[in-house]
């Protein structure tokens, strides 16, 4: 019993980690591109990558399960081609929660890419940087303390992902039971017990990395 | 513009009114928890009951039958409780959750094996389930699903439960099983004979899985339920010629 909610958390933080590190890519670029390039059908594409954030996770999990699934048009493409299979895997899981907690890391880059001050990354080309080095040395770092903000936001929403999930990855214990799901499941089961156990690790992790964004914020602000 | 704004904000307001109107609207409303193998039956069952007893509709809520039982335990306003174990309306009574006499069986169902209409795999038997070729299982969660208990229980009487656990993918009701073997995202699943035929196109009956005791559905009334007379006749009704020929149809056979 115990044990199996400590498996819980760790599978969730596991889960969450990888989402936010793929959306720290892939939402820094989007926020990047959508805040610089000039292109037909900005808004547009801006507005589609929000969708997930305000489509019901339902939503998101039946898009899922007919793309990724085993007779979706990618999944079985994965299946055929390299015997590769997302339902029901914490692969499948780290999907579904990117998907839905992309648009706050790239909202967060957009905006903070728009507030650099662009004369500040001439100056940098005019001193001979490369356009990777002024980004890498000059953008990303004035732009880092509203992109974290959107970071955090981002591992929070993935920790408690649960619509799509659920939908996307099922409830296998140990594999892709995560903390919420696990709540869900020993409430539907009437076991009190484990659900009270489980509501509080979630709560006091939740805690942590509150006050663990506070601090690196702070941390961070000091030295940009 | 201003004309279009005020429409929306009509509509709004509208909608903010809707769901305070409809519930508890009708007195006679009886709320039945019935487990999700029941879903199709019961939602059948329906017209028919409503037709007899004017003045009372029916509300259904289909879940797993452990789910349905924490809900009452929890105080749900539920008049009708129908589970597809004993066990799970054994406990209920332990709680002194029924009206005290009501509880009867009233169908009966038997547990099946399926596969994706397409497959290959040809399962003969249960320790079939152990092949190389069958990476995925799904099956009620045994904790909170009878469905999931029946097959379970059935595995160890086989001596196959160590080889399918790996395998196993839980679900959340008997019904969410039947859909990831539909879905083929799973080689093979445990369902009711009366779940495989709602998706008969997508799936297809492996073997009948013979389980230690027959799977008999009981039915009570709520202990405290303000409706209990309504639930009576409900009770009544499933048991009666006309009840039970829309559960025969279904599937269900009579205890």
């Amino acid at each position: 019993m115990e044990s199996s909610a400590w498996v819980a958390l760790a599978l969730s933080l596991k889960v969450a980690g990888w989402a936010t590190a793929i959306n720290l890519v892939l939402g820094v670029a989007a926020g990047y591109a959508l805040a610089r390039a000039r292109f037909v059908g900005r808004d547009l594409l801006d507005a589609l990558l929000t969708l997930p954030m305000v489509l019901p996770p339902t939503v998101l999990g039946y898009y899922l399960l007919v793309l990724v699934g085993r007779r979706g048009w990618l999944g079985g493409w994965l299946h055929e081609t390299f015997g590769i299979q997302l339902i029901f895997t914490w692969q499948g899981a780290v999907i579904a929660a990117s998907l839905v907690a992309f648009p706050l890391v790239m909202k967060a880059a957009r905006a903070a890419f728009e507030s650099v001050d662009t004369r500040l990354e001439q100056a940098a080309r005019v001193l001979g940087l490369s356009e990777a080095a002024v980004f890498f040395r000059v953008t990303l770092p004035m732009a880092w303390h509203g992109i974290l903000a959107g970071v955090l936001l981002a591992f929070a929403r993935a920790l408690g992902e649960f619509g799509a999930t659920l939908m996307v990855a099922g409830s296998i214990p140990g594999k892709t039971q995560t903390l919420s799901i696990a709540v869900f499941e020993a409430v539907q089961a009437g076991q009190d017990d484990q659900a009270n156990l489980l509501v509080l690790i979630t709560s006091v992790t939740c805690i942590a990395v509150l006050l663990a964004a506070g601090r690196l914020s702070r941390v961070r602000g000091g030295v940009a | 513009m201003p004309s279009i704004l005020r429409r929306i904000l009509s509509v709004a307001s509208l909608a903010l009114l809707l769901p305070a109107a409809s519930p508890g609207a009708w007195a006679g409303e009886l709320t039945v928890s019935a487990a999700a193998s029941l879903s199709n039956a019961f939602k059948a069952l329906a017209p028919a009951f409503e037709a007899q007893h004017p003045g009372t509709r029916l509300l259904f809520n289909f879940a797993a039958s452990d789910a349905l039982l924490a809900q009452i335990a929890k105080g749900a306003p539920v008049d009708v409780f129908a589970s597809a174990d004993q066990d799970t309306m054994d406990k209920a009574q332990a709680q002194q959750l029924l009206l005290a006499g009501t509880r009867r069986n009233f169908v009966t169902n038997t547990l099946v094996l399926i596969t994706p209409a397409d497959s290959a795999l040809g399962l003969r038997s249960l320790a079939d389930l152990g092949r190389p070729e069958v990476k995925r299982v799904a099956l009620g969660k045994p904790e909170g699903v009878p469905a999931g208990r029946y097959a379970k229980g059935a595995l160890e009487a086989a001596r196959a439960w160590a080889a399918v656990e790996p395998k196993a993918v839980y679900a959340t009701n008997v019904r969410q099983a039947l859909d990831y073997v539909a879905r083929g995202e799973v080689e093979a699943g445990f369902v009711y004979a009366t779940d495989a035929a709602v998706q008969q196109d997508k799936v297809k009956v492996a073997l009948t899985v013979p389980t230690e005791a027959p799977i008999a559905y009981p039915i009570a009334v709520v202990a405290g339920s303000p409706n209990a007379d309504a639930a009576r006749r409900f009770l009544a009704f499933v048991t009666s010629p006309a009840g039970q020929a829309v559960l025969a149809r279904h599937g269900f056979q009579r205890p």
